[in-house]
């Protein structure tokens, strides 16, 4: 199948710091791509590379023409300084009508919150705000950063039924970023690993069992993550570069 | 009737005000009012060079605020913080201005009427100027205004929907060199940051949306530069101190009607 949206060997820099080198990536329609890696590993820089937000060093993407985009951000923190309604918001850059920002809000389950100020919205209710939002145009690939951030379990429970739901109604390609681990690879057809690089990646049974990803998040939550995980060996080919990478974030 | 310096000095007021307004706004939504500040205070140092030079004033004053702009957009991100950066760059600005204007000796200028402005010696072609520049801004913000507000809300969600953030930043920078320009006249170089800030804080408790607080501004900034006017009359005061202080009055009673409201 055609991808909707490919990276090519992309490399960012940020700061003079290589946050992402060698990247490729290809996402094809209506399926759903997690990208998992510890802090600093350049997960959320993939995905505002893919909207166009940084520039890149080396490497190219490829998106579909006209290819239609729905973002939904790590955090968005919307100033009290600035009166907005949650329809207003919505209704932004593009004008929308009334009945379609109405329907959207419904179908994100915060149907009675046209009216409210985004600023007085908790985070539950802003993530399913900037969901609805990013569902408008009827995105053919959808970028959820962390978006189940500040959501307690059954709240992001909810939310990946609704993105599984989202993909069967509208089609679209999900990626998503998220160190929700055991969640988020439930509902996944592919994960990413990555650390500047991606390390492995597969079907979530095949990455969950490569060494590049219980090296990286094996020892680098102290076994915190055990819980998930029935048994991991600590015999780590130590000399791998990303494991040195790590140390440094941790 | 633009006989009458009266009226050439209200309709001058009017100009700057509907000008400054919505961009006061977008000056308190992306925390700039200090970036405003220092966009002013080189204002001082365009109009010293300005006259050094013998260049027209208006166009001198312009490039020393955009100037200004990058400089500052320069210089953060590089172990500065914005504020300290805009600290170091708008006193800078202004002392040097000052000094240029003494070291000229020769030329006669009136430092009073370009630090506190000299609204009622308008005369019909700083009404022309005024009147472009001001029709020059709103329709530049008019034009873009979902992107200019996208931009400011989030780069990221801009950038999603295809709008360039960098693109929407040069604009509002631009308008903000436009407006120091040709409000130097009305208010002068120290009180321009309050003619942009306070009509847009006075709208905030009273709206609900972000259009509805630009045209309230617009109103608040309409009513401080004829009451203001006329006040300084009645009293015989400066007029550009008096019509900050106007604006400052009607921002107390927004505050007090916005918390009786959300009571």
């Amino acid at each position: 199948m055609k991808p909707v949206i490919a990276t090519h060997g992309i490399g960012v820099k940020l700061g003079g710091r290589l946050v992402l080198h060698d990247v490729s990536v290809s996402i094809i329609p209506r399926e759903i791509v997690t990208i998992v890696g510890p802090n600093g590993s350049g997960k959320s820089t993939f995905l505002r590379a893919l909207i166009g937000a940084v520039p890149l060093s080396s490497g190219h993407i490829d998106k579909a023409p006209g290819l239609r985009i729905g973002y939904v951000p790590q955090k968005l923190a919307i100033d009290a300084t600035m009166p907005i309604t949650v329809r207003r918001f919505l209704g932004l850059p593009h004008k929308i009508g009334l009945k379609t920002v109405d329907a959207a809000l419904m179908r994100a389950d915060v149907g009675g919150l046209g009216d409210h100020q985004m600023s007085d919205l908790s985070g539950g209710q802003f993530q399913r705000v900037l969901l609805a939002r990013a569902l408008l145009e009827n995105p053919q690939v959808l970028l959820l950063d962390e978006a189940t951030q500040g959501l307690d379990q059954p709240g992001s429970a909810a939310f990946y039924r609704q993105i599984e739901e989202v993909r069967r109604n509208l089609g679209c390609a999900v990626v998503m970023v998220s160190h929700d681990l055991h969640v988020v690879m439930a509902a996944s057809d592919r994960v990413l690993c990555l650390n500047g690089h991606i390390c492995c990646e597969g079907t979530p049974e095949i990455v969950a069992s490569a060494p590049e990803y219980r090296a990286l998040f094996g020892t680098g939550t102290k076994g915190a993550l055990a819980l998930y995980r029935h048994e991991h060996s600590h015999s780590h080919d130590h000399n791998h570069d990303h494991l040195h990478d790590h140390k440094d974030h941790a | 009737m633009l006989d009458d310096f009266l009226v050439r000095a209200a309709l001058a007021g009017l100009g700057v005000a509907i000008a400054a307004a919505p961009l006061g706004c977008f000056v308190v939504w992306r925390r700039m009012a200090y970036f405003g500040e220092a966009t002013a205070h080189a204002a001082i140092l365009g109009v010293a060079l300005a006259l050094a030079f013998s260049l027209p004033i208006l166009p001198s004053v312009l490039v020393a605020a955009l100037i200004m702009a990058t400089a500052v957009s320069a210089l953060t991100g590089r172990g500065y913080a914005m504020d300290t950066v805009l600290g170091v760059l708008a006193h800078s600005a202004l002392a040097a201005g000052l000094v240029a204007v003494a070291l000229l000796g020769n030329v006669r200028l009136d430092l009073m009427a370009f630090l506190f402005g000299d609204i009622l010696a308008v005369n019909t072609t700083d009404l022309l100027v005024i009147w472009g520049g001001a029709a020059a801004v709103l329709l530049l913000m008019f034009s873009r205004w979902p992107a200019l507000l996208m931009a400011t809300l989030s780069p990221d969600l801009a950038r999603a929907s295809g709008i360039n953030p960098r693109r929407e930043e040069l604009v509002l920078t631009l308008a903000l060199a436009i407006v120091v320009a040709v409000a130097i006249k009305v208010v002068g170089v120290l009180l321009i940051a309050a003619l942009l800030v306070i009509p847009a804080a006075a709208a905030r408790p009273l709206a609900r949306t972000p259009e509805t607080m630009a045209l309230g501004a617009i109103l608040i900034g309409a009513t401080s530069s004829l009451g203001g006017l006329w006040a300084a009359l009645m009293l015989d005061t400066p007029t550009g101190p008096t019509i900050v202080c106007i604006a400052a009055l009607i921002f107390l009673l927004s505050i007090a009607v916005g918390g009786i409201r959300n009571r």
